[in-house]
């Protein structure tokens, strides 16, 4: 293969009932990055049905071309018709890289399409960057977060990858920028949609996953009771950010088990956990001391999960994260 | 009805420790099960065999300790087993995982293909939809639960980030099942004590020569490669604050910038 002919990095811009998914602008903040250094173009491929409008947002975002698929076909994800279309898209326009959010919806339409076009996929990275020798250095977990592996896709082109929501961060929105909106022509071999959706249901309260959680703000006995998890709360909603519990607390009947952190509870690997009133039992660290960054406050300055922490506060989470939430309020 | 579950033997990611001194792995005496996923995936074809006229196979390709996980699915109700396993399949990413895979299913008949949404010693739920790609197959992945309806038709539900799915689908399809569609049964005594007498198939390269490009079998195969892996490393003791709330604040907030969260 010619590898100098594939040029460009192009995200797939997911979108559900019209709205362009946050994973889409995170991952043209990176594309914007590696094309920098490539000296090529980014481009977004928004396929739906109606739904341009938010085509200028990827731009200020940092694309500098849109390719718009608008087929009724596309209005809702399926397989089938999504693999034609994008595969199509990168057939014609050979792009060097490909960037895929890994939601329900990446997960199933990149490996389809890796497979259609015979090229490498890396799933969920969490760094990505350009080599000495120009390949894309694709850097993810495996072994269960135990182990990071550094992947290259040095002989098929385009480089394939999906990144999480969350692990990259958007770039702000200059609406300044220049690019271009493309309508772009394809064709469907309609012998091969053999899936029907009868009916796509939200669920009234979306399950709360807390190993999904980007920043877990999580509270043990030193939070006391209910009245105190709504401070955590409240301070979680300022930063994004989700609310889990020590054994503690899910035994005392405070908090639900399914968001309980340690060994008999979930494993959690996010960017950023608060151990908030957590002393820091062993089968509390085993459920957490994976996590990228841990920031622990508790009253009591020899708790062991001060061990674990890479910022530790001596002091009272009633006291503190009031007034950090109020503080995060004015900002 | 034939039914094929793919299934991997996996080492219990959940029980592998870092080495605080070294920063290294410690494998040793991780037991290896059988993959959650495809476990949930194997109940499920089981629960179909209790309705219907069911024959269930199961699919796996590893090394030859991967014997112990077509055993179990012997002793849970599998019908047959087959274990695909040659030096040239290792080393294998997920494109030539599938590939390989895909090749073994062109020699069986089959009216539905399950697999595990993802393994839990990769966690890339890539291998699945490749392989309903090699066979030309329709896909659902994420799927919680499955009714036979009329004829040839699935009624399957799929589970997505913020509810579900509800999609038909027409046989021969390929679904990813997810841990969380069923609690799977524990193997019965008898179950156990026939699963030994019973004969797991050895397939090697020779048996799907036919049927592939040897260049596009194993690491060889492979479009994608590890350049380097190396573990995060021990964690150093960090910063400990004595200082009261307003100045505890300022340093926290100063770390949300650093992190990018606020």
């Amino acid at each position: 293969m010619n590898k100098e002919q594939y040029k460009g990095v192009y995200v797939f811009a997911e979108q559900r009932d019209g709205v362009i998914q946050n994973v889409a602008y995170e991952l043209i903040g990176k594309a914007r990055e590696l094309a920098d250094v490539l000296g090529e173009e980014v481009c977004a491929i928004l396929a739906g049905h109606d739904s341009d409008k938010q085509a200028p947002e990827l731009i200020a975002a940092g694309a500098d071309r849109v390719l718009y698929l608008d087929y009724p076909e596309l209005q809702d994800y399926l397989t089938e018709p999504y693999v034609q279309a994008i595969t199509q898209v990168i057939q014609d326009r050979k792009p060097s890289i490909v960037l895929i959010g890994a939601t329900t919806i990446g997960r199933d339409l990149g490996p389809r399409i890796s497979g259609r076009i015979h090229t490498g996929l890396t799933a969920d990275c969490t760094s990505l960057e350009i080599g000495e020798d120009g390949n894309l250095m694709m850097t993810r977990p495996a072994f269960g977060g135990n182990l990071m592996a550094t992947i290259l896709c040095k002989e098929h082109r385009p480089q394939m990858s999906t990144v999480r929501p969350g692990v990259m961060r958007q770039k702000e929105r200059n609406y300044k920028r220049n690019g271009e909106v493309e309508k772009v022509k394809i064709t469907f071999d309609k012998s091969k949609f053999k899936v029907r959706l009868i009916e796509t249901v939200k669920a009234e309260k979306a399950k709360v996953d807390i190993t999904e959680a980007n920043v877990l703000v999580s509270g043990g006995r030193g939070v006391r009771n209910a009245e105190g998890f709504k401070k955590l709360q409240e301070f979680a909603k300022t930063i994004n950010a989700q609310v889990s519990s020590s054994r503690a607390m899910v035994d005392a009947g405070i908090m639900a088990h399914d968001v309980q952190v340690g060994q008999t509870g979930k494993t959690v690997r996010p960017n950023l956990y608060f151990a908030l009133g957590i002393s820091g039992a062993i089968q509390h660290l085993a459920g957490m001391e994976e996590s990228e960054y841990i920031i622990a406050i508790n009253k009591d300055k020899f708790a062991p999960i001060f061990n674990s922490a890479d910022l530790g506060i001596v002091g009272d989470v009633h006291k503190i994260i009031p007034l950090l939430t109020k503080k995060l309020a004015r900002e | 009805m034939n039914i094929i579950v793919c299934i991997k033997q996996v080492p219990n990611t959940t029980e592998i420790r870092l080495d605080p001194v070294k920063g290294t792995l410690i494998r040793d005496g991780v037991v290896s099960i059988m993959n959650p996923d495809d476990k949930a995936g194997l109940e499920m074809a089981l629960e179909l065999k209790e309705k219907y006229g069911v024959t269930i196979t199961v699919l796996s390709m590893g090394p030859a300790q991967a014997d112990a996980i077509m055993r179990e699915a012997f002793a849970m109700g599998a019908d047959k087993a087959i274990l695909l396993s040659d030096r040239k399949f290792a080393g294998a990413d997920t494109w030539a995982t599938s590939y390989t895979i895909a090749a073994a299913l062109k020699k069986l008949s089959y009216d539905l293909i399950i697999t595990g949404r993802q393994a839990i010693d990769g966690d890339t739920a890539q291998v699945g939809p490749q392989i309903a790609e090699q066979l030309d197959l329709p896909q659902i992945s994420y799927v919680e639960d499955l009714k036979v309806k009329e004829g040839k038709t699935l009624e399957v539900r799929k589970t997505t980030e913020d509810g579900y799915q509800r999609l038909e689908v027409e046989m021969p399809c390929l679904l990813t099942v997810l841990s969380s569609a069923n609690k799977p049964r524990y193997m019965t005594v008898n179950g156990i004590m026939e699963a030994f007498d019973k004969e797991v198939e050895q397939w090697s390269y020779e048996t799907i020569a036919d049927s592939v490009n040897e260049e596009l079998l194993g690491l060889k195969g492979s479009p994608t490669r590890v350049a380097k892996s190396f573990t995060k490393g021990a964690k150093a003791m960090g910063q400990l604050y004595e200082v009261g709330p307003e100045e505890a604040v300022e340093i926290i907030l100063e770390k949300l910038k650093e992190k990018f969260i606020i």
